[in-house]
This record gives structure tokens, C-alpha cells and sequence, in this order.
């Protein structure tokens, strides 16, 4: 049996503490630790074939679990009936939840989901997954003949998709939505104003006043997961720096940190500090988001699900529209790399029971009715090619705009994907930088330090990627 | 006869007796075990690496910082938890008029005994939740908004709260802010406990005391204090197993989760991230049982230091 450590049992321990009947406080934290042994095995039966590439046995059953966040969950519902057309005699038992890793995590080792939505703030970190082989690899997915179009599932996919699912030379998680990042304006009140949504820095220092004069700060973030600012920060570094500098970051090389462009692109989110161009008040995502929409701040900056997760709440005449990130100017080695990638990504445990239909089912997801579906419902691009084709919306519209005029290379940072501690580190310097506590040299050496300590210990696996 | 007795005793203990050791004493055997391995969490694989868990526990930086914190939280929310209660159950009990040799507690104790002791029916998480908007740091805040209408507070610089690391008396001032939270939750529960115990004295001793010319202030520390010694030490037990804990306020409460920058990092929320986001089961284990230890020893050295003869009245 295995123990979860969610809040209510802790509170309940709390009380059981305070009631005398159990005096150690620890109690929560030990069994936290707690699991057992594994059990199961795949019950794959029937034949494969080109129309049944997995070999699901007919009368079995499936299990998805859907993170229900910024893009809800009905998007998985339709592709649950897009799964029954071709499948009415699988079971699909389709759940949601927010809390995808306290619920998930303690039945990895011995009873898994079929299908999990690894994604939201309570996540499972995927390089334990893949170090402790807690997850199936998909290659055969991607080799298989796509759901309801020509060539296989992997030529249905938008660039990055792959790159971004591949661990240690092996392709693991499906990441079912495309995000396109950047900063979020009202066109509406930009054009009233006379405004152009800046390009570079340079620009947006020399809007900023104009801005203040309406009684608008410039910008907000979320100041309360380090991860939203990492984005904007990270960009303006591949901007500046270019795509080998990240890739040197990503590979632990020695001094990544202190290469050329990289203090630069830093320098400028710190002046932007600096000049009390934010926002004050320390909001999280979506109190920062709905500052933007009730007009105190004139950008925020976020992926694409942004129209989905504030739908409710949008005010009439608001103009969605995304820019790109801005870049420093005339040295930018890559002022043109758009930040865009497969997000929210999908995994099939290891010990899953029934992994033949968890297969067949993200087959599902990546066809094309299940992407459309998605692109409709969520506002959001699918990681399949074409999904938001005949979409109608100025949000997704401006996102495939940035997207066609965009070069080839597309912004993808993996060190947090990487290394847990490099993640918290920068999250919290991130966070610290924004704050106003920190300078840009500080962050360099602090996020050099991190680094080094990341790569010179030896019981850490380490990870490398080349493009 | 008294085979019976024994038998029907343990029909009813066999039960929860097993329950107990396989819900809750298993556990703990096997975190135990785990803490000796280095196990991920997400597989079956592990392997025996006997104290190196340990040896390491040592040698962290994040989890020396995190202790300390911890330390601060045991030291202060006792102190300040029970010095709260015990005032405000004095207040309620005898600390009205000296009339008539009547000892009573101020005008409308009952209400205030019920508004003082609400916070306990609140589970901690709705605590922190209520708290998060109360030290909002924008105007919509409670406490900010009201400030800022006022003009205590420049809207381009509200108070941080729990956003802030600075330090204060030499600890970052989000742990202060967490403070007050748990002091406030708590000192209503500990409040009626030290009240059900003063209600125990008998009033004859205080009105001897009137009657030789005591004061509040003397029959306070002379005679209910010295008295409720056994309650207090109960009470300093559980408030410090609170404190060692404390980690419902820091995960709703904190950015990143023991943030800003590890500023109100303490030891559960270093277990939930080397065990859940580095997936390093093992040493969070290890990390679980060294507190464990640390908590046991300490609840043993205080019952040894405050016992003492108890009076009979």
C-alpha cells in the first residue's frame, strides 16, 4: 500500500497530533516516503495489424487521466469519442484533475493510469521518470500510421513536437498542444492610443512613458511561479546570445553563463526593473493576467493558452492579440527566434496495464478531428500540423501570424527539463531578479554557480541535447 | 472471570491495534528502510547505500537553512502561542472585578471565548488561503487596501508580506508573517485548554490571595501560572511538533514553495522537493526519519526537564 502526503492528510495528522493520540508531528513526512512492491503486467493479446498498430485486445479498458488546467478537459473528451468511433468495444475511463503528481506518483511503482497528463504546477519531473524507466518509450507510436491522414504519426507533427518529447535519445512524452510564448497587448486599445506593439527593448523603453501617462503600468508578470518570468528571460537570452549559447547552457558547459549576449539580455529586464515599469503587487498567473485584461498593465507575457484560461473573464472589446518577445537590437545574434513549442505533455507509464490502448488512444489524440477539436475548443494550436485552420479568433490568429513569419529555428530551453535543482534555482533567482533584489551580474553568477554544482555532482544523471 | 475480561478487551484492541501497525507503523518501518537506499520513487529499482543518506544530510546547505528556520518556528510559536493564550485565558477567567471576593473573567468572556477559539474549526489550508488574500500585496489585499486608502502605504511600494526576504531581527520577514498566522490559529485552542485548567483551581486560593492583597499581576505569576505547569508543558510539546512542521502555511503561502529565493524554506517542504521534483526518495526518507529523531529526543528532553512533583488541591 502506499501513503499520498496531500494536505488533508497532514492536517488530519495535525489534529490526530493535537489530540494526544499520536505524538510524532514526522508522522506525515515518514509515511510520505512510503510505497511497495510493483505488480501487473501488459495484457496486450490481439494481433497486430496496420489498422490495429498496438494489438488492443477488444473488452479491455483504458485509463486517462487529464491535467484540467488552462486548457480544461473537454478537449480530451472529444478525443475520447473520436477514440470510441473506431474502438466501441475499449473502455475509456476518462478522469481530470489538477493535482496530477500527489495523485499519480504513489501508483508509478505498482498500479499506473494508462495515460497521464504530465503537466500543471503539480507535475511529475520527467527526468525521474525516464532515469528510473518509469515510462514507456513511443517510438512505435510515432512509427505508426497516423489516425485519419496519410504517413505515420510522426509526419503529422509540428516541428519541435519530437525534439521536445525526446530524452536520452529516446522519444517518451506527447505533447499535445503547440504554445507560442511572447507579450500579450489589447490591438483594440493600442490602436485607439496610437501605439505599435514594440520589437525591441529600445522600443518599449520609449513607449513605456506614453504608457505611464494613461495611468497604466507597462508590464506585469506572475511573481509567484518563478517559471512565468524564466520564459521572458530565457528568450531574451537566445535572442541576444543565439541558439549555441542555450545550447552550451542546456549541456552544463563551462562559463555557459557568462557568454557573450547572455549579461546583456539580462541588463535590459533589469532596467526594466529598475524604471518601475512593472506592475507592483506580486500577483500569481491568473491575478496578473486579469490586471492585464482590466487594463492596469499594457503587457503581460505568456503561452497561447492565455485565451482559454481567462475565457470567462475577458472583457467586451478586448483585442487579444500575442507579439513576439522583444530583442535587444542591432547585436542580437537570433532577434527573429520565436519562442513556440509542444507543450503539456503526455506520458504512458512503464507499468501501466493495458499500454497497447494507451497508445491507441494518443493516437487519437494526434489525429486530425481530435485536433481540430482541440484547436477550436481551446483557443490553443495543436501539436498536429493544420489544427487551427479554420479557427476564428484574433488570439490564435495573431499566434499563427508570429508562427509563419517566424525563421527556422524555434526557442527551446531543456535545462529545467533537465536538472530539478536548476529548475528551482532558476525559478527563485528568476523570481529575484524581477524583484528588484537581484542584478543581472548577480543572476549570471548564481545561475553559473548552480550550474557547476549540478555538473560536478556525480549523483545526478547528466543529459545533453544537440539541436 | 478475568480470562473473559481479557478476551473481550482484546476483541475490541485487535482491531485498531492493527490498523494502527499496519497503517501507520509500517510505514514508518519501511521509510526507515527506504531511507537506507536510493530509490527514486517511481520505480522498484533501489539500492542499498547504508548511511550515506545521512552522512549527506549534513553536508546540505538548503537543509542547515531549512533546520534553522525550523528552529525559529520552535522557539517563537510556543513562546508566543502560549504567552497569547495564557492572557487571554487569565482575561476570561479571573481577570474581571475583584468584587465581593467573586473572582470572574472580564465582561462578555463567553463570546470571546467562542470568536477566540473559531480559528481552530478552520482546517489550516483555508487559513492559509484566507490569509493569502488578507496579505494580498496589491490593493485588493486586506490589510494593503486599507493602508493604501489611508495613505500609510504608497501603491507603487505595498508591504510584501510573504514575498519578502529581507530580514528582520535577523530571520527573513516572510517567517514573521507565518508566525502571526500560526500563533493566531493556534492560540484559541490552547487558550480554552489553559481555561478549562484555571477553571480547576480552586477560587479559594484566589480569594486568599485577594484577601493578603495580591494584584492581578501577582496571583498571575504567583499562583495560576505555578499551577497550570503541567498544562503549559503539554502545550509546549504540541506547539512544538506544530512548528516543526508548519508546512501547509509555507506551501500555500510561499512563492516557489519555500521562496522568495528559499527565504521560509524548512524542512518539509526540502523533503517534498528532493522527493517529489528531484525524485531522490530515498534521502527524502532519510531527511523524514533524522526528524523524526529530532523530534522524539526533544519531546523526551522536555518532559524530563519540567517534571516535576505534582500538587495536589
Amino acid at each position: 500500500m502506499s501513503v499520498t502526503p496531500d494536505l488533508n492528510r497532514r492536517t488530519l495528522l495535525r489534529r490526530a497530533a493535537a489530540a494526544g493520540l499520536l505524538t510524532v508531528p514526522a508522522a506525515g513526512l515518514l509515511s510520505a516516503c512510503a510505497g511497495s512492491e510493483p505488480a501487473q503486467d501488459d495484457n496486450s493479446g490481439a494481433a497486430k495489424s496496420k489498422d490495429n498498430p498496438f494489438g488492443v485486445q477488444d473488452g479491455s479498458s483504458v485509463k486517462v487521466v487529464i491535467f484540467n488546467g488552462g486548457l480544461g478537459d473537454q478537449w480530451a473528451k472529444e478525443d475520447e469519442a473520436v477514440f470510441k468511433a473506431k474502438r466501441p468495444n475499449v473502455t475509456v475511463n476518462l478522469s481530470s484533475t489538477q493535482k496530477i503528481k500527489t495523485e499519480e506518483q504513489p501508483k508509478m511503482a505498482t498500479q499506473p493510469s494508462d495515460v497521464v497528463m504530465n503537466s500543471g504546477a503539480d507535475i511529475m519531473d520527467i527526468s525521474t521518470l525516464v532515469n528510473e524507466g518509469a515510462i514507456e518509450p513511443l517510438e512505435d507510436l510515432l512509427a505508426a500510421p497516423a489516425w485519419d491522414s496519410e504517413g505515420a504519426v510522426a509526419d503529422t507533427l509540428l516541428p519541435g513536437t519530437i525534439e521536445k518529447g525526446t530524452f536520452q535519445g529516446k522519444f517518451y512524452v506527447v505533447h499535445v498542444a503547440y504554445t507560442v510564448w511572447g507579450n500579450w497587448y489589447n490591438a483594440a486599445l493600442f490602436e485607439k492610443e496610437g501605439w505599435q506593439p514594440p520589437k525591441t527593448f529600445d522600443e518599449f523603453f520609449a513607449l513605456a512613458p506614453k504608457i505611464k501617462a494613461k495611468g497604466m503600468a507597462p508590464y506585469v508578470y506572475d511573481a509567484v511561479h518563478g517559471y512565468y518570468p524564466r520564459w521572458a528571460l530565457m528568450a531574451t537570452i537566445w535572442k541576444s546570445a543565439g541558439k549555441q549559447a542555450v545550447i552550451d547552457i542546456d549541456n552544463l558547459k563551462e562559463n555557459a553563463w557568462k557568454a557573450d549576449g547572455v549579461l546583456p539580455a539580462l541588463e535590459a529586464w533589469e532596467k526594466l526593473v529598475k524604471d518601475k515599469l512593472l506592475l507592483p503587487g506580486q500577483l500569481d498567473h491568473t491575478q496578473s493576467q486579469q490586471a492585464w485584461l482590466d487594463g492596469k498593465a499594457a503587457f503581460v507575457q505568456v503561452g497561447t493558452w492565455l485565451k482559454n484560461e481567462m475565457a470567462e473573464t475577458i472583457p467586451p472589446g478586448f483585442e487579444m492579440k500575442l507579439s513576439d518577445y522583444w530583442s535587444l537590437g542591432a547585436g542580437d545574434k537570433a532577434p527573429n527566434d520565436v519562442y513556440a513549442g509542444a507543450g503539456e505533455g503526455i506520458v504512458v507509464p512503464s507499468r501501466a496495464p493495458n499500454k497497447a490502448a494507451a497508445k491507441e488512444f494518443l493516437r487519437a489524440v494526434l489525429s486530425k478531428e481530435g485536433s481540430a477539436k482541440f484547436a477550436e475548443l481551446t483557443k490553443s494550436l495543436a501539436s498536429t500540423k493544420g489544427s487551427g485552420d479554420n479557427v476564428q479568433d484574433s488570439a490564435l490568429t495573431s499566434a499563427n501570424e508570429l508562427m509563419s513569419n517566424a525563421p527556422e529555428d524555434l526557442i527551446l530551453v531543456k535545462f529545467w527539463d533537465f536538472y530539478a535543482d536548476l529548475d528551482k534555482e532558476s525559478q527563485n533567482l528568476s523570481a529575484e531578479l524581477m524583484a528588484g533584489r537581484l542584478t543581472a551580474q548577480q543572476f549570471v553568477d548564481g545561475m553559473q554557480g548552480a550550474a557547476d554544482k549540478v555538473a560536478s555532482d556525480s549523483s545526478i544523471k547528466k543529459q545533453t541535447r544537440s539541436a | 472471570m478475568r480470562h473473559g475480561v481479557a478476551r473481550f478487551v482484546m476483541g475490541f484492541l485487535a482491531l485498531p491495534v492493527a490498523l494502527y501497525l499496519f497503517y501507520v507503523v509500517w510505514p514508518f518501518a519501511q521509510a526507515a528502510g527506504y531511507s537506507l537506499t536510493d530509490w527514486g520513487g517511481y520505480s522498484d529499482r533501489q539500492q542499498f547505500v547504508g548511511l550515506d543518506n545521512y552522512v549527506r544530510l549534513f553536508s546540505d546547505e538548503l537543509i542547515r537553512k531549512a533546520f534553522w528556520h525550523n528552529v525559529f518556528f520552535l522557539i517563537t510559536v510556543p513562546l508566543f502561542t502560549i504567552a497569547l493564550a495564557l492572557f487571554l485565558a487569565f482575561l476570561l477567567n479571573v481577570g474581571g472585578r475583584e468584587d465581593r471576593a467573586g473572582i470572574r473573567g472580564v465582561f462578555g468572556s463567553g463570546l470571546y471565548k467562542v470568536i477566540f477559539f473559531f480559528p481552530q474549526v478552520l482546517s489550516l489550508v483555508v487559513v492559509a488561503v484566507m490569509w493569502q488574500q488578507i496579505y494580498r500585496a496589491d490593493g485588493q489585499g486586506l490589510i494593503n487596501g486599507v493602508l493604501m486608502k489611508v495613505g500609510l502605504v504608497d501603491p507603487e511600494d505595498p508591504i510584501l508580506f510573504t514575498f519578502d526576504p529581507e530580514p528582520f531581527l535577523g530571520v527573513p520577514a516572510v517567517l514573521w508573517w507565518l508566525l502571526l498566522i500560526a500563533v493566531w490559529s493556534g492560540a484559541g485552542f490552547y487558550m480554552v485548554l489553559f481555561s478549562a485548567a484555571m477553571q480547576s483551581i480552586p477560587k479559594d486560593v484566589y480569594e486568599a490571595a485577594i484577601l493578603d492583597g495580591a494584584g492581578r499581576f501577582h496571583t498571575f505569576f504567583r499562583i495560576t501560572l505555578p499551577l497550570l505547569r503541567d498544562t503549559v508543558s503539554v502545550a509546549w510539546i504540541y506547539l512544538g511538533f506544530i512548528a516543526l512542521d508548519m508546512y501547509a502555511l509555507v506551501f500555500v503561502m510561499t512563492p516557489s514553495q519555500g521562496g522568495p529565493n528559499h527565504a521560509s524554506e524548512i524542512f518539509a517542504s526540502v523533503l517534498n522537493f528532493t522527493a517529489f521534483q528531484k525524485g531522490q526518495f530515498g534521502y527524502a526518507c532519510a531527511m523524514g526519519v533524522a526528524l523524526a529523531i529530532f523530534t522524539i529526543l526533544l519531546a523526551a528532553a522536555q518532559l524530563k526537564i519540567t517534571r516535576r512533583e505534582r500538587i495536589e488541591y
